[in-house]
C-alpha cells in the first residue's frame, strides 16, 4: 500500500485518477479550479445576501445595520481562523479533528497565565503558541512518522487534550486583563479587531500558498504524495508544517475566545464545535477534501456565508433545528456542484 | 473611509470586583472531609451559600398564593426600577444559552405562552445561541442594538457572558436568571433556591431512608458545570456527615445506556446497593431498570420531575424523592420585565420558591398525558395552549 | 481465513483485555456476566459491522450516530406506547435506515461528493429534522415488544447477543459473496475493479445502505436497552470508526476483514468496562482512549509493510 492510499480521505473518483506531474498540475487544472470555485462561493454569498436582505424586508426588519455587520464579522472571526488553518492541512491531503479541544485548551492556557495583569500578556500570547504549535508537531508526526490516518491520529490528540482539560478544569477558569479584551470587543468602525485579526491570519497564508516554496509543496504533496516524493519533495516534513500552521491558527483563535470570554472555558472550542464546522467551512469554500485543489480565499468565503446564513437565520428567528437542516443541505449542495465542475472540467 | 470611520470599541467599560464575583473568590471555605468515598471537596464550594441555601427552604415566600413563578423568597433589596418607566407597547429581548435538552424546551414553551399573554408586549425578539458563548456575546451586542426596551438574558456560562452583560446593562435593563453572571449590574437575577439545596434534598432523603452503612452510588452528569456542581458538593457535605457509605461517584454523560451499564456494574461489583442519589434525573429511569433487570428491589432514589419518573415510581411503589429545578422559572423573567417597565419595584436578587416532590404530592405533578420527558413544575398547565403546545394530549 | 491471520493483533489485544477484566471481576467468567458484556456491546459490534463495509469501499459514514438518534425517537413518537404499533414501526425503521443509506450512497457515487461531507451533511440533517418534527424533545413511550430486543433474554440468553450473532453472521457471509469481494476490490483500487467489470458506483451504495441498516438494528436495540433519550446516538460515529480501525481495517479502504472489525467494536468496549473497573473513569478516561487508539494503529501500520512483504 502506498502512502497516498493510506492518506487518501474518501476522495472522489475523479481525483484519484494517477495524476499527471504536481507542477503541471499545479498550474494548469489546479490553479483554474480554484480560481473557479472561488468565484462559485463569492456568487453564492452575494446570492444568500440579497435573498437574506428581501427575506428580513418582508419580514418588516432592516437586514444590513451596524449591529448585524458587526456582528456576521464578530461571529466568524474564530471559526474564520480556524478555518485558515485547517484549510492548509487540507490542502496537503490531511485533516485536523483536534482543533476544537486545542481551542479550549488554549483559551485556559492564556487566561490562566495572564491572570488579569497586562504584564502576563506577552508570556500568555508565547505559551499558547508554544502550546499549539506542539500539538501540531505531535499531530505530524504521529501521521508521518507512525503512519496513523489523520482522522484517527487527531482524534487521538483530540481525546488526549480533552482529558487533560477536563482533568483539570471544572468550569471557566483565568482572567483576561481589559488591555486583552480589547482584541475581541474593539473596532474601527464597522470592522471589529477581531475581523482584522482573521484578515491578517488569512493573507499570511494565502501568501505563504501563493508565493512560498512550502505552499507550492503543500499543493503538490495534497495533489498526489508520491508524486511529490519522486520529485524531490520531502513530503513528512510538508505534512506536519501543515499540521503545526493549523494548530497555530487554533491557538490564536483561543486568544481571541479567552479575551471575548474574558476567561478560558474547557468547553468554549466543542461548544463551538469548530472541528467539523471548520471542515464543513472548507470544502463550502471549494478546496478539495482530497487535498490538492482549493485555496484561502475560498475558504474565507465559506465562512463568511455560513456566518451570512446564520444573520438572517437569527434576524428571522428561524429554529435552530432548521438551521442544522438548511446547513446540512447548503454544504452537500455546494460541495456537489464543485465535483460536478471538475468532471466537467476535466472532460473537456 | 475605514479610517475615517475612527475608533469604537464594544467593550464595557471596566468591571469592578462586584459581589457576586467577590463571594465567588473568597469561596472554599474548608469542610472537614471524612473518608466516605466522596473525594475532594469541589471548589465551586461555597459555604455561605450552602448555608443560605439550605435556610431557604424552610421559608415561606412572598407573593400570590398558587403561583410560584410570583413568588420570591426573603426578597430583601428591591431595584429602582422608575428610571426605565416608559409606556407600552413594548419590545422585549431574550437572549437564550440554547434550546438543546427537553427541560430548556419545556422552559422556553412556556416563556412564549407567557409572552402570549400580555397584549402590551407588541414583540418579543429571541436568539437563540445553540450552546456556544461566543455566538451569545455577539447575539447580546445585536440586541441591544435593535432597540429593545428590555434584555432577558439566559446565559449559557456564567463567568463567560459577564463582559458581555456587562456591556449591555447600560443600555437596557437586563434581566438575567437560570444561571447568573459574575456582575450585579443587571436589574434582577432570578432563579430558584438553587443547586446546594437540590443536592442536598436527595442526599438528606436518602440518608433519612437508608440505614447506616448502606451503600450508596452517586451518578453526576459530567464535571465542570457550576450548575452541577453545587448539587455535588451539597450532597458530598450531607453524605460526608452522615454514615452512608458511598461506594462510587460516576459520571454518566446523561446517557441512559451509559447510566444502565454503571448501575448494572455496580449491582454486580458490591452484590446490591441500599441508595441512589443523582444530580439530575433524566436518566433516573434508567437507573431504575437496572435494578428491575437485574431482578433486585429497587433502593431509595433520587430523581426529578420527569414524567418518565413520576410514572415509574407511581407504578414501582418506589421509595423515592424528586428534587425539582422548576422550569416555572422561565415566566418570570417576562413578569419582571413589564414590572421594570411599569417601573415597580422588583427583588434584586429574586428566589423563586424550589419544591421537591415526595410520595404524599406524587399524584398532583403526575399527568399521563404528558410526553415522558415533560418537566412537571412547568407551572404552565393555566397557558393558553396548554397540553398540546408542550406535547401532550 | 488469510483475513484471520493479518488480523491477529486485535484478537491478541482483545483477548488480553478479557484476561485483565475477568482478574479485575470475576463474576464475567460465569455465563451471565459475559452475556452481559456482550449484550452491552452488541449495538457498537453492529455499527461497527455496518461501517466496515463503507470503509472497506474506501468510504466514511459519520452519520449513523444521529441516524440512531433518530431512530429511537421517530419509534417513540410513532409508537406511543400502543403494542400494536410495534411491528409496522420496526418495519419502517429499517425502511427508514435502509433510506438513510441509499441517499448518502447515491450522493456520494452519484454526485461525486466526498463521503465525509454528505455523511457530515446528513448528520446535520436528521438531527435537525426530527426534533423539528417532535418539537425539541422526544415525545411519546416505546413499548415493552419494542424494548424487548435490547432489554430482555430469551431463556439464558439476551435477545441482543442473539441478534448479534445474526447480524454477525450475515456480515461474515455477505463478504464471502461476490459483493464482498467486489467491495474490496473497490475500495483496494477503484479503477482497476471498474476495468474488471465491477460496478463501482452500485457496489459502494450497497455498502451505505448495509451501514444504514445497521444503524437501524443499533438504534433499536440501544432504544430497548435505555429507553427514550435525545443522545443516545452521540458520538457512536466516531466510535464506531474508532473500532473499525482498532480492528485494523485501513481508511481508505481495501484492507482489513469484518470479523476483525467487530473484534474491534469489542476491544473498545472492553477497554471502557476495564477503565471503568479500575476507577479510570471520567477525565482521564479520554486521554487513556486516546492513547491507546494511537498506539494500536500505529503498531498496526508499523507493522503493515512487513506483512505485505512476507504476503507477496
Amino acid at each position: 500500500m502506498t502512502a497516498r492510499e493510506r492518506l487518501r480521505l474518501a476522495r472522489p473518483p475523479a481525483a484519484s485518477v494517477p495524476a499527471e506531474p504536481a507542477a503541471a498540475a499545479r498550474r494548469g487544472g489546479v490553479l483554474s479550479g480554484r480560481i473557479g470555485s472561488t468565484q462559485v462561493i463569492y456568487l453564492a454569498l452575494a446570492g444568500v445576501m440579497l435573498v437574506g436582505w428581501a427575506l428580513v424586508a418582508l419580514d418588516g426588519g432592516d437586514f444590513l445595520t451596524l449591529e448585524t455587520i458587526v456582528g456576521i464579522q464578530q461571529r466568524s472571526a474564530a471559526l474564520g481562523i480556524v478555518a485558515v488553518g485547517q484549510t492548509l492541512a487540507i490542502l496537503a491531503g490531511s485533516l485536523d479533528l483536534s482543533v476544537a479541544y486545542l481551542i479550549s485548551l488554549t483559551s485556559l492556557v492564556a487566561a490562566e497565565i495572564m491572570a488579569g495583569q497586562d504584564s502576563g500578556i506577552v508570556p500568555a500570547v508565547a505559551a499558547v503558541l508554544a502550546v499549539s504549535a506542539l500539538v501540531g508537531l505531535v499531530n505530524g508526526l504521529v501521521i508521518t512518522r507512525l503512519h496513523v490516518h489523520a482522522f484517527i491520529a487527531t482524534l487521538g490528540t483530540a481525546l488526549i487534550i480533552r482529558g487533560v482539560v477536563d482533568h483539570l478544569y471544572d468550569g471557566p477558569a483565568g482572567s483576561v486583563p481589559e488591555s486583552f479584551q480589547r482584541l475581541g470587543y474593539d473596532r474601527l468602525g464597522p470592522v471589529p479587531v477581531s475581523a482584522l485579526l482573521w484578515a491578517a491570519v488569512a493573507v499570511a497564508a494565502w501568501f505563504l500558498l501563493r508565493r512560498t516554496r512550502l505552499g507550492y509543496r503543500i499543493y503538490a504533496v495534497g495533489g498526489d504524495e508520491e508524486v511529490a516524493r519522486l520529485s524531490g519533495v520531502r513530503t513528512g516534513r510538508v505534512i506536519v508544517a501543515t499540521h503545526v500552521l493549523c494548530s497555530v491558527c487554533a491557538g490564536i483563535a483561543g486568544l481571541l475566545l479567552a479575551g471575548r470570554l474574558g476567561a478560558g472555558a474547557p468547553t468554549v472550542g466543542t461548544d463551538g464545535g469548530y472541528d467539523l464546522e471548520s471542515i464543513a467551512a472548507v470544502v463550502l469554500g471549494g478546496t478539495a477534501l482530497a487535498g490538492g485543489r482549493g485555496g484561502v480565499p475560498g475558504t474565507v468565503g465559506g465562512v463568511l456565508l455560513l456566518a451570512v446564513l446564520d444573520s438572517v437565520f437569527n434576524q428571522l428567528e428561524v429554529n435552530a433545528f432548521f438551521k442544522d437542516v438548511v446547513r446540512g443541505v447548503v454544504i452537500v449542495v455546494a460541495v456537489a456542484g464543485y465535483a460536478r465542475r471538475t468532471v466537467r472540467r476535466r472532460s473537456r | 473611509m475605514l479610517l475615517a470611520a475612527g475608533c469604537a470599541s464594544d467593550k464595557p467599560a471596566a468591571t469592578g470586583a462586584t459581589s457576586a464575583a467577590s463571594t465567588a473568590a473568597s469561596a472554599s471555605a474548608p469542610v472537614a472531609t471524612t473518608s466516605s468515598g466522596t473525594g475532594e471537596q469541589s471548589k465551586f464550594f461555597v459555604q455561605a451559600d450552602f448555608d443560605a441555601q439550605l435556610g431557604m427552604r424552610a421559608q415561606t415566600p412572598e407573593g400570590p398564593e398558587g403561583k410560584p413563578w410570583e413568588q420570591a423568597i426573603a426578597p430583601g433589596e428591591k431595584a429602582d426600577t422608575a428610571k426605565y418607566k416608559k409606556d407600552g407597547p413594548y419590545h422585549l429581548c431574550f437572549s437564550n444559552a440554547a434550546v438543546n435538552n427537553p427541560w430548556r424546551q419545556v422552559g422556553w414553551k412556556t416563556m412564549q405562552a407567557e409572552v402570549a399573554l400580555h397584549k402590551e408586549i407588541a414583540k418579543f425578539t429571541a436568539l437563540d445561541a445553540e450552546g456556544k458563548d461566543d455566538k451569545q456575546i455577539s447575539d447580546i451586542a445585536e440586541l441591544v442594538g435593535k432597540g429593545c426596551d428590555a434584555l432577558i438574558v439566559s446565559p449559557n456560562t456564567t463567568a463567560t457572558l459577564t463582559p458581555a452583560v456587562t456591556g449591555a446593562c447600560p443600555k437596557v435593563p437586563v434581566i438575567v436568571f437560570d444561571r447568573g453572571v459574575d456582575t450585579d449590574c443587571p436589574v434582577t437575577f432570578i432563579n430558584p433556591i438553587g443547586g446546594y439545596a437540590f443536592g442536598a434534598d436527595g442526599a438528606e432523603f436518602l440518608v433519612e431512608k437508608v440505614p447506616a452503612g448502606g451503600k450508596v452510588l452517586a451518578l453526576r452528569i459530567l464535571p465542570g458545570v457550576d450548575v452541577l456542581e453545587t448539587r455535588w458538593s451539597a450532597a458530598k457535605v450531607v453524605f460526608d456527615k452522615s454514615r452512608l457509605d458511598v461506594v462510587g461517584v460516576e459520571f454518566t454523560d446523561g446517557d441512559a445506556a451509559k447510566t444502565k451499564s454503571i448501575v448494572s456494574d455496580y449491582i454486580q461489583r458490591n452484590g446490591k446497593l441500599d441508595g441512589v442519589w443523582m444530580d439530575a434525573g433524566a436518566t433516573a429511569v434508567a437507573a431504575v431498570e437496572a435494578f428491575e433487570d437485574a431482578g433486585q428491589p429497587v433502593p431509595a432514589i433520587v430523581g426529578e420531575d420527569q414524567q418518565d419518573f413520576l410514572q415509574k415510581w407511581k407504578e414501582g411503589g418506589l421509595t423515592a424523592v424528586a428534587p425539582t429545578y422548576p422550569t416555572y422559572q422561565w415566566r418570570t423573567p417576562v413578569i419582571a420585565a413589564l414590572k421594570i417597565l411599569k417601573g415597580e419595584e422588583v427583588p434584586k436578587t429574586w428566589k423563586l420558591p424550589q419544591p421537591k416532590i415526595t410520595s404524599e404530592s406524587l399524584d398532583t405533578y403526575l399527568q399521563p398525558n404528558m410526553p415522558p420527558l415533560h418537566y412537571a413544575l412547568c407551572g404552565c398547565e393555566d397557558l393558553p395552549g396548554f397540553p398540546a403546545k408542550w406535547g401532550g394530549k | 481465513m488469510r483475513a484471520l491471520r493479518s488480523a491477529g493483533p486485535i484478537f491478541l489485544v482483545l483477548a488480553v483485555l478479557l484476561v485483565l477484566i475477568a482478574v479485575a471481576n470475576p463474576f464475567f467468567l460465569e455465563p451471565a456476566g459475559f452475556l452481559a458484556f456482550v449484550k452491552r456491546a452488541a449495538p457498537l459490534v453492529i455499527l461497527a459491522a455496518g461501517q466496515y463495509f463503507v470503509i472497506v469501499s474506501g468510504e466514511f459514514d459519520l452519520s449513523v450516530g444521529s441516524l440512531v438518534t433518530v431512530q429511537v425517537v421517530v419509534a417513540a413518537r410513532l409508537i406511543e406506547g400502543d403494542e400494536a404499533a410495534t411491528w409496522p414501526v420496526l418495519a419502517l425503521l429499517l425502511a427508514l435506515g435502509l433510506l438513510v443509506g441509499l441517499v448518502n450512497g447515491v450522493i456520494t457515487t452519484g454526485l461525486r461528493v466526498p463521503s465525509f461531507i454528505t455523511t457530515l451533511g446528513m448528520m446535520l440533517v436528521l438531527s435537525g429534522a426530527v426534533f423539528l418534527w417532535t418539537g425539541g424533545a422526544p415525545r411519546g413511550a416505546l413499548s415493552e415488544t419494542f424494548r424487548m430486543f435490547g432489554r430482555k433474554d430469551l431463556g439464558p440468553v439476551p435477545w441482543s447477543v442473539l441478534i448479534l450473532l445474526v447480524v454477525g453472521t450475515a456480515a461474515i457471509l455477505l463478504m464471502r459473496s461476490d459483493f464482498g469481494k467486489r467491495l474490496i476490490a473497490t475500495g483496494d483500487n477503484e479503477r482497476a475493479a471498474a476495468l474488471s467489470g465491477v460496478r463501482v458506483g452500485r457496489t459502494r451504495v450497497l455498502a451505505f445502505v448495509v451501514s444504514g441498516l445497521a444503524a437501524a438494528v443499533a438504534g433499536i436495540l440501544l432504544g430497548g436497552f435505555a429507553g427514550v433519550s435525545a443522545q443516545v446516538g452521540q458520538g457512536l460515529e466516531f466510535q464506531a470508526i474508532t473500532a473499525v480501525v482498532l480492528g485494523g481495517v485501513v481508511l481508505g479502504g481495501g484492507r482489513g476483514s469484518v470479523v476483525a472489525a467487530m473484534a474491534g467494536a469489542f476491544t473498545l468496549e472492553a477497554l471502557f468496562t476495564l477503565l471503568n473497573l479500575h476507577g479510570i473513569s471520567g477525565a482521564l478516561e479520554y486521554a487513556v482512549q486516546g492513547v491507546i487508539i494511537i498506539a494500536a494503529v500505529a503498531a498496526g501500520a508499523v507493522r503493515l509493510p512487513l506483512r505485505r512483504a512476507a504476503r507477496v
